[in-house]
């Protein structure tokens, strides 16, 4: 609880308080986010029938990319709005980590470093890589 | 029905799902799936990619909470997110060609397996002794307890991270967080005391989700139509099961919600078998 145990816990419970607080922040900025885009959604399309979704369609470019969902969410899109904050949301343990990340480097952890750089290029590559089939 | 109406019962049933998923200890994404499929009849890949993000929703709400009490040991969950997110990864991709069904009797499996864990007893006691990896992986670590911080150790490191890869995997693949796997690996195997097990399990699953949740964005199977009274109706519910459990004892709710569990698990893979998905 107290960072006083022993010296080298005092840099590790700071990036503890500050991982817990992005974590926090990201959620509800997410939450608050996808809420307002659902509204907008419900508002414009609340009444009209729903949709099936009992077979696979997949959602069109606008939704799935990270240029489309920008854009959209640009437009005022409701579902682009809702589905930015799906990226918001998606993006929280990822910057998670880059935050570990740096804490490590400044605590000149160099082994935790490398495992932390390993995590992160897992994440960049399923992001980047390509793996849209 | 309307989208307003299809948008008010699933906020519901989400809320009730992440409300049972914080009260058992399984998360809100184990229950969605069932609800998705089973009631709403949305395709299962669908239902995935909504699991999916309410797993990272949860997971990031609860684990702010616990990473500032100090019961999380982020090293081991960094070193072991190597294995989930791997896993996550090739059980995205895998997830392309693997039948709706099988999915659907996989989950069933994984559902009742879940259920019996949470039942299990749970391990308490903080080992003494470490093993060489796990001291060279700086591993060990100490929790606050209301008696004063508790030193363990851990060993079986190995065992352990393949223990992980297959949850990162199942987790890709069915949309769950796999908790009850991650838990296996570091409370039976690994030999951490389960309050330190389940809160670093918890903070992995954000990421591990993360991992895969991209690739189903990509692939088109989130939908913000189910996204949106998902995310927010499993935040909701799972952030009024944390208030309840610290008025009442959850044992007897437990063996309740296992035997649902047990209907629903067994639900899916009749479904699955009679090629329903």
């Amino acid at each position: 609880m107290n960072a006083n145990n022993n010296g080298k816990n005092l840099s590790d419970r700071d990036i503890e308080l500050l991982v817990g607080r992005l974590l926090r922040t990201g959620v509800i900025t997410a939450s608050c986010i996808v809420l307002l885009g659902g509204i907008l959604f419900l508002i414009q399309h609340g009444s009209a029938p729903m949709p099936s979704y009992h077979h696979f369609n997949g959602e069109d470019s606008s939704f799935t990319t990270f240029g489309g969902i920008i854009s959209s969410t640009l437009q005022f899109n409701a579902k682009g709005i809702v589905q930015f904050g799906v990226m918001v949301l998606i993006a929280t343990p990822v910057l998670r980590i880059a935050l570990s990340l740096l804490g490590f480097a400044l605590e000149k952890d160099k082994l935790y470093v490398i495992i932390t750089t390993i995590v992160l290029c897992v994440m960049l590559f399923s992001t980047i890589g390509g793996l849209k089939l | 029905m309307t989208i307003l109406t299809f948008t008010i019962i699933l906020l519901v049933g989400a809320y009730l799902a992440g409300l049972v998923g914080s009260l058992t200890g399984l998360g809100g994404g184990v229950v969605v799936i069932p609800l998705l499929t089973l009631v709403f009849h949305v395709d299962i890949r669908y239902a995935i990619g909504a699991a999916l993000l309410a797993s990272i929703a949860n997971s990031s709400g609860a684990a702010s909470a616990y990473v500032k009490e100090g019961i999380t040991n982020i090293r081991l969950g960094m070193f072991l997110e190597i294995a989930t997110t791997v896993g996550a990864v090739i059980g995205a991709l895998l997830a392309v060609y693997t039948p709706t069904n099988t999915i659907a009797i996989l989950f069933g499996c994984i559902l009742l397996f879940s259920a019996a864990m949470t039942l299990r007893k749970k391990n308490q006691v903080a080992l003494t002794e470490g093993s060489k990896t796990s001291e060279f992986l700086k591993l060990n670590g100490s929790y606050p307890t209301p008696a004063g911080p508790v030193d363990y150790k851990l060993k079986n490191v190995g065992a352990g991270f393949s223990i992980m890869t297959l949850a990162g995997i199942l987790s890709g693949l069915l949309g769950i967080g796999s908790g009850a796997l991650k838990v296996l690996a570091m409370d039976s195997t690994m030999h951490i005391p389960f309050k330190v097990s389940t809160t670093t399990s918890n903070f992995m699953i954000g990421v591990t989700a993360a991992a895969s949740a991209v690739v189903y964005l990509q692939r088109g199977y989130m939908d913000p139509a189910i996204a949106f009274p998902v995310v927010l109706g499993v935040l909701g519910g799972a952030f009024t099961g944390a208030r309840l459990l610290k008025k009442l004892d959850p044992k007897v709710l437990r063996y309740i919600f296992c035997a649902a569990i047990v209907f629903v698990a067994a639900e899916m893979m009749y479904n699955g078998f009679q090629h329903k998905f």
